[in-house]
């Protein structure tokens, strides 16, 4: 499925030096929306030990795209943990939704895509229908085992995922790239108000990782769920991102992609750093 | 009427035993998913040590068993999720150290050496009345557990975090799983004794997730080689005058090679479904 992003062609065809205000306007377009996640003065430590999250405050707001970049071991999962309430944060405070993340409920808001399952490798006996079903969980429902519900959501979100002739696949037969979207589509088919993926894309090959990206994107676009995204993968977070937090365990740049400035990826990488913006190069020649 | 039939012990037996086999595997099937395996395991050493101590103490053993596998199977569960021990450091601690106090008692009380004994390998041809009401009860338990809560059982078993987020109670899933698992194996543990215990509760599993592609069938193959391997076991043992037990638990071994040898067929048989036709 190829769904163009009218936004993610505007940060791109303003991808250069010149048009950064133009980029910041991208930001600006959703600033008065309603706060979906906030990090206030967030502290985490495993252990007690050193902080893997050190003082982090920012909003992600309705509409957003955000992308969370960051190196290996910066605290990019930590976050996203905190803010699904998987872990409790050792000191400030972390919202979704406006409640503390801890004490969240209304999970029907929420789809959630992690980096992998506990049970990969395992004989999982489960058909990717059944593990898209099982995001349409609202709460105990002492007959559950022998209802079939939401067949028609189910499908819908097969088709948005791409995945539709998959349906009666085993889970575990399924290639990483297939399973991601299998999982896309359990995180959807509730339609949630918040997205939240955990680097989705590690594992999956270059032409898989574009076509999932722009799945996300079109989420964020045609299907208004707002995003949280945790990448490594700066090219895509540039393309699709209307809003960028880098973090190495604290927050180094917050605002729109194209704001981001070697400088600050060299502070978050710890080596020098050059940006090459490619839409610049084209236009150069 | 076959001559199996008419003693009232193999009677009580195949009562007995078919209610374990519907049990033991119905909960192993979520318990291996978790990779909780050893659980079972270290379980059935703590109900030894409660048999011992309900023999010194003179309370109806298997009740004492039944106390101390459940009480310790929620504090597993509890050093478990919050961190303060590995899994299976937990699991470890509470083996070896049942297991100590169960061979203390058992060498401070020279009387009860037979009793134990049938306890360690199985003693289902001496099932009476006290016991079948026990495990009558528990599988009715089970039975409603497992119905009443069967979304929230699959959504932990295929991956805790998406469970949660998804609204499950995550840890009063578990902490129940747990405790229910306790109840199981003691009352496993009459039919093939706590040194086998484990396996009538892993083994038919096992061999269901060889064949089954849906949680639904998976529960229900691992009940049927469950029972099959009870009455084929029990069979076995009556006609060859062997250990009930052993016959069990080696009954199970041989579902495990029969559906890996069914499914390996299978995927002779079918033809390749093509993994080529998404995108990814």
């Amino acid at each position: 499925m190829r769904v163009e992003n009218p936004q993610s062609q505007y940060i791109r065809s303003c991808g250069t030096g010149a048009d950064l205000a133009a980029g910041s306007r991208a930001h600006e377009v959703t600033s008065n929306q309603p706060v979906v996640c906030e990090f206030d003065n967030t502290w985490y430590s495993y252990g007690g030990g050193e902080p893997a999250v050190e003082s982090v405050s920012f909003q992600i707001q309705k509409g957003d795209f955000a992308a969370i970049l960051g190196p290996n071991g910066s605290g990019k999962t930590t976050l996203l943990r905190l803010a699904l309430g998987l872990l409790k944060q050792s000191r400030g405070s972390v919202e979704l939704f406006g409640e503390p993340s801890g004490r969240f409920r209304d999970w029907s808001r929420v789809g959630y895509v992690p980096q992998r399952l506990e049970g990969l490798g395992t004989r999982f006996p489960a058909t990717v229908e059944e593990i898209v079903e099982q995001g349409l969980y609202q709460g105990f429902d002492p007959l559950s085992m022998f209802r079939r519900r939401g067949r028609k959501k189910v499908y819908d979100a097969l088709e948005i995922a791409g995945i539709s002739d998959l349906r009666q696949r085993p889970i575990e037969s399924l290639s990483v790239g297939q399973r991601q979207r299998a999982l896309i589509a359990r995180a959807i088919v509730g339609d949630p108000d918040l997205l939240c993926l955990d680097e989705p894309v590690s594992g999956v090959d270059a032409v898989g990782r574009d076509r999932f990206h722009e799945l996300i994107s079109s989420l964020n676009s045609e299907y208004g769920m707002t995003v949280f995204l945790i990448s490594h993968d700066i090219g895509a977070v540039m393309q699709g991102a209307s809003v960028c937090a880098c973090i190495n365990r604290t927050v180094v740049f917050h605002g729109p992609p194209h704001s981001i400035t070697g400088d600050h990826l060299s502070e978050l990488y710890g080596f020098p750093v050059d940006v090459l913006l490619h839409d610049a190069l084209h236009e150069h020649r | 009427m076959p001559e199996v039939f008419e003693f009232e012990f193999m009677r009580r037996a195949l009562i007995g035993g078919s209610m374990v086999a519907v049990l033991a595997p119905a909960f192993g099937l979520f318990i291996v998913l978790r990779r909780l395996s050893l659980i079972a395991d270290t379980l059935s050493h703590v109900a030894l040590m409660g048999v011992a101590i309900g023999f010194v103490t003179s309370i109806y053993p298997t009740f004492v068993a039944l106390i101390a596998t459940t009480s310790s199977a929620a504090a597993i569960e509890q050093l478990r999720s919050r961190g303060r021990l590995p899994g299976d450091a937990a699991l470890a601690v509470f083996l070896y150290a049942s297991l100590a106090i169960a061979v203390i008692v058992i060498s401070k009380s020279s009387g009860f050496n037979a009793d134990v004994f049938g306890y360690l390998f199985g003693s289902v041809l001496s099932i009476d009345d006290p016991d079948l009401f026990l495990i009558a009860g528990l599988l009715v338990v089970v039975i409603l557990f497992v119905i009443a809560f069967f979304a929230e059982l699959t959504q932990s078993a295929f991956d805790q975090d998406l469970a949660h987020t998804s609204g499950v109670r995550v840890t009063a899933t578990n902490l129940a799983l747990a405790i229910l698992t306790g109840a199981t194996v003691t009352a496993s543990m009459q039919v093939v004794g706590v040194l086998m215990v484990g396996a009538l509760i892993v083994i038919p599993a096992l061999a269901a997730l060889r064949l089954a592609r849906g949680f639904r069938t998976a529960l229900i193959l691992s009940i049927s080689f469950g029972l099959l391997s009870v009455w084929i076991g029990l069979i076995v043992a009556f006609y060859g005058d062997i250990a009930a037990g052993g016959s069990i638990v080696l009954t199970t071994v041989a579902m495990l090679i029969l559906a890996e040898s069914i499914r390996r067929i299978r995927d002779r048989i079918e033809p390749k479904r093509a993994s080529k036709s998404t995108a990814i």
